[in-house]
């Protein structure tokens, strides 16, 4: 319970173990809480923006769908204009073809007409020809004739 | 060396025959090396020839379990400092890592200067102070018994009910206190401090007069606080320790005596951690608000 030199001891060992703490304690425990500090500083900044990220990537990829979805049915609906106008172009073409052949039908009736009529004619002329030489007992001379019959068979 | 051992003998045998007043002095004499009286250099082998060396005797009890104390500290925290990873921490750097952040926001609550010093100063404070403290939970004749049995005749084990250790520590701050004081607002700005108020220029003998006690007293309170609870507590172990001590034979009296020892120094020691904690924290806190004050201008 003396006061004595222990004080002096205790005071000279009370700098030394400040010393000690603050040279070899302190500062690497320090610095090493700090740099654990900004690990995970950084990683939490880094998941930050991976998230960031990750939803740019999400809303950009949504627009792409979108997008593409647009460009479907944008590919669809001509797909199906040009169908549509491949039909109507196809019935026009068989309404022209059917007309074409139907008028070239009509054409050769009136043609086989024509030609039926021409022979009719003949035929007509022929047997007018022999029903006169019948009636007038005698051959006519054919050749003589012709020119009349012939009139006779454009008048018909 | 062998009148000393057989000094120690005489003790241990005569130990029992103590009474209650030997045996308290017994446990509150330190272990005490300085010049004897007859002019040779040794150990004091009682109160009064310790009292009798003066001021140039060293206290080898509380010397070496300050410096074992400290050391160990010290060491562990080096060993976690030399080893530290930024990764998981394992055990033992998990609870260094705990105890600086603890002390570092302590610091930071209370000083608002920059001082690289000021946290590593706590920071021994705190944990030197608190493994002296708790020497205070060993029982108290383990030590001194394990001594006599090697020929030394007292041993305090705690080193803070030794108001060198603290007044050692106090003085220590209290340089820290004056030399900050100076070098952040100058001699000058200092004995201004000192001088110049609370009542002006013109009340300077009463300045100095309030000022000085006001600086004095921070070292002597922060000593004498911390002396006074362990060596208070370490007391009432002692006096706990007697009801034991007065067991003679299977009486009612001597039972209930023993067991009310054995109660009481338990429900004390629990109580103690309490103490032994608060005190250190209290050092340490005082330490900081007097450093900070020392970082401060007044005007």
């Amino acid at each position: 319970m003396n006061i004595n030199a222990t004080l002096l001891a205790q005071l000279i060992m009370f700098a030394l173990f400040v010393w000690f703490c603050m040279k070899f304690v302190w500062t690497p425990i320090v610095a090493a809480l700090d740099e654990r500090k900004k690990q995970i500083a950084d990683g939490l900044a880094d998941a930050e923006r991976a998230k960031q990220d990750l939803e740019l990537a999400s809303r950009r990829s949504a627009e792409i769908l979108r997008e593409a979805k647009e460009k479907a049915g944008e590919i669809i609906g001509n797909s199906e204009k040009r169908a549509s106008e491949i039909v109507e172009e196809s019935k026009t073409q068989a309404k022209v073809e059917g007309e074409r052949i139907i008028a070239g039908a009509k054409a050769e009736i009136d043609q086989e007409v024509f030609r039926a009529k021409e022979q009719l004619r003949t035929q007509v002329s022929s047997i007018a020809l022999a029903g006169a030489g019948k009636i007038l007992g005698r051959e006519i001379d054919a050749k003589a004739h012709s020119d009349l019959l012939d009139k006779l068979v454009a008048e018909i | 060396m062998s009148s000393e051992m057989a000094h120690a003998a005489t003790e241990v045998a005569h130990e029992a025959a103590h009474t209650s007043g030997e045996y308290i002095k017994h446990h509150l004499q330190n272990l005490t090396y300085g010049q004897l009286p007859d002019g040779s250099w040794g150990i004091a082998h009682s109160a009064a020839e310790a009292k009798a060396m003066g001021f140039w005797a060293l206290n080898l009890d509380t010397f070496f379990m300050s410096l074992l104390l400290g050391g160990i500290i010290m060491f562990l925290f080096r060993r976690v400092a030399t080893t530290i990873v930024t990764g998981a921490p394992g055990g033992l750097q998990n609870f260094c890592e705990w105890a600086i952040e603890f002390v570092d926001s302590s610091v930071r609550g209370s000083f608002t200067a920059k001082n690289n010093m000021v946290a590593p100063l706590a920071l021994t404070i705190f944990f030197w102070v608190f493994m002296m403290n708790l020497m205070d939970l060993i029982p108290i004749d383990w030590v001194p018994l394990l001594m006599s049995s090697l020929g030394v005749p007292f041993f305090k084990v705690v080193p803070s009910t030794d108001p060198n250790a603290t007044f050692g520590m106090a003085i220590g701050v209290f340089m820290l206190v004056v030399y900050y004081s100076v070098k952040m607002k100058g001699f000058g700005g200092f004995m201004g401090e000192l001088t110049l108020q609370p009542f002006g220029k013109w009340g300077m003998p009463v300045n100095f007069l309030l000022e000085g006690v006001n600086l004095i007293a921070k070292p002597i309170s922060l000593a004498l606080r911390l002396f006074g609870n362990m060596y208070a507590g370490e007391m009432i172990f002692i006096l706990i320790a007697l009801m034991g001590g007065a067991w003679a034979g299977f009486s009612l009296g001597g039972v209930t005596l023993f067991g009310s020892q054995i109660l009481l120094s338990l429900g004390w020691a629990i109580f103690h951690i309490l103490i032994v904690t608060l005190q250190a924290f209290i050092f340490m806190t005082l330490t900081v608000v007097y450093m900070d004050m020392a970082h401060q201008e007044h005007h």
